[in-house]
């Protein structure tokens, strides 16, 4: 039979090194944010574009599927988008199976930013680039990409923000990111606040410099 | 020159030109005038290609504007256009917004791009505002830096579609004078306008377009000073 003094020993208090433990699981919520938001930014592009171009095809083929991805919740996704793989006889890592239930929720919600950014852009100004003999993809490329950026520029920023901040469901997987890190230092300091806290100034420090960066361009735009 | 033969042109069930023919020859003027929806500004649309056809033919110096295998971008470099909203690009400064076309779409150098842009846009007089973003300027600025945009393209034409329309009145004048301006240099231009005192002074030849179709073609001394049709009369006194 243990001894209090001795089941005491089970919790070890916060130390140094535990600091350095959650570093390397912001790292990796950082590696899967990084991966996500850039893929599905540019998948989500392309989605956008095609919603922008189609007549009906488009809206009836992409719109439902992007809509699924948008409504049903992420942790619902990550979990049947995990466990289905097994069944079929290929099983995904949970690194694997987040990074791409992620990018396919960053471009869903990506295309309608993108969609809007492409409709920001006067359907006679495009003309008028067309008229100077431009191509198609040159009016794209020269005109519609850079006004339409600035137009949706905040609020690609907002998903970003939101997706970085979603990561932290892929630790429902096992993977072991930083809300996963903090729950399993929780557990063995018995220190909630603290590590939370720590946490939550982690993800501050990720998210940080998309907010800031994105105001800084804003601002430069502006001027 | 800009042939145009038995033209016609629909939105849908809606017919705009019905049967246009008319001749452009290099170094012409040629005005347009008529009521809104008299399909005047398609017509400068169909010109260049940004609208399709339903029947007869365009020829721009012999190439068929509308027939398959037309290279249109290659085409669209001899026809400059300018319209009624200025259409700046937003995001370029003055001189970025001419250069921006002979960099891209002719393959020159940046700097030889922005020494034809300096050049056109010193042209329209706006060789001070290089460095200026569009939302800085007056419209009537704008319009002039449309002008010099499409200039800088060496079109051999000029498709003007009621480029004075939007503009406040005390503005109209400096962007005529590009206009008159322009036609001092020899240039062959189709204006589509409602100034009719400057479409006689400037033009050839002006055509008075009715419901789709020309009911009138001929020097400014005939169709504005002494008008044959009971149409033209009856527009002409409305606008004066």
């Amino acid at each position: 039979m243990l001894s209090v003094a001795q089941s005491v020993q089970v919790f070890t208090g916060f130390q140094v090194s535990d600091l350095w433990y959650m570093a390397e699981a912001a790292g990796r919520t950082l590696l899967i944010s990084i991966v996500s938001i850039s893929i599905g930014t540019l998948l989500g592009c392309v989605f956008g574009w095609l919603l922008s171009i189609s007549r009906w095809w488009g809206v009836a083929t992409l719109g439902p599927i992007l809509d699924a991805f948008r409504s049903i919740p992420l942790i619902i996704q990550l979990i049947l988008f995990f466990n289905f793989f097994p069944i079929i006889g290929f099983p995904l890592d949970p690194f694997a199976a987040g990074t791409i239930v992620l990018t396919f929720y960053t471009a869903a919600l990506v295309a309608n930013v993108a969609r809007a950014g492409i409709e920001a852009v006067p359907l006679p100004m495009r003309r008028a680039a067309r008229s100077l003999g431009m191509t198609y993809w040159q009016d794209l490329r020269y005109v519609v990409w850079p006004i339409g950026l600035r137009a949706v520029l905040p609020a690609w920023a907002g998903v970003a923000l939101g997706v970085l901040k979603d990561s932290a469901l892929v630790s429902v997987l096992g993977y072991v990111e930083l809300l996963r890190a903090s729950q399993i230092l929780i557990t063995r300091t018995q220190e909630p606040f603290l590590v939370l806290a720590i946490s939550g100034a982690f993800y501050f420090l990720l998210s940080f410099p998309i907010s800031r960066a994105t105001a800084r361009l804003e601002s430069r735009w502006q001027s | 020159m800009i042939e145009i033969r038995n033209l016609h042109k629909s939105f849908g069930d809606l017919q705009v030109l019905k049967g246009v023919s008319m001749e452009v020859k290099k170094g012409e003027v040629i005005s347009v005038i008529g009521a809104s929806g008299s399909g005047k500004s398609t017509l400068l649309y169909c010109i260049n290609g940004l609208e399709p056809i339903q029947g007869g033919e365009i020829v721009v110096d012999g190439t068929d504007v509308h027939a398959k295998g037309t290279d249109i971008n290659q085409l669209r470099q001899k026809l400059g256009m300018v319209f009624q909203q200025y259409n700046a690009f937003p995001h370029l400064t003055t001189l970025e917004n001419v250069a921006l076309a002979p960099r891209i779409v002719k393959g020159k150098s940046k700097a030889e791009a922005q020494e034809i842009a300096k050049r056109q846009l010193a042209h329209v007089g706006l060789g001070d505002k290089l460095s200026v973003y569009p939302s800085k300027m007056s419209g009537g600025q704008q319009q002039r830096l449309a002008i010099a945009r499409a200039l800088a393209m060496e079109p051999t034409y000029m498709l003007f579609d009621e480029v004075t329309s939007a503009l406040d009145p005390e503005l109209v004048g400096e962007v005529l004078d590009t206009l008159r301006l322009l036609s001092d240099d020899g240039m062959t231009m189709i204006i589509v306008t409602h100034e009719i005192s400057f479409a006689r002074d400037v033009s050839d030849r002006v055509a008075y377009f009715h419901e789709g179709v020309i009911e009138e073609l001929g020097p400014p001394s005939q169709v504005i000073e002494a008008p044959t049709s009971a149409r033209t009369k009856a527009f002409l006194s409305n606008v004066r």
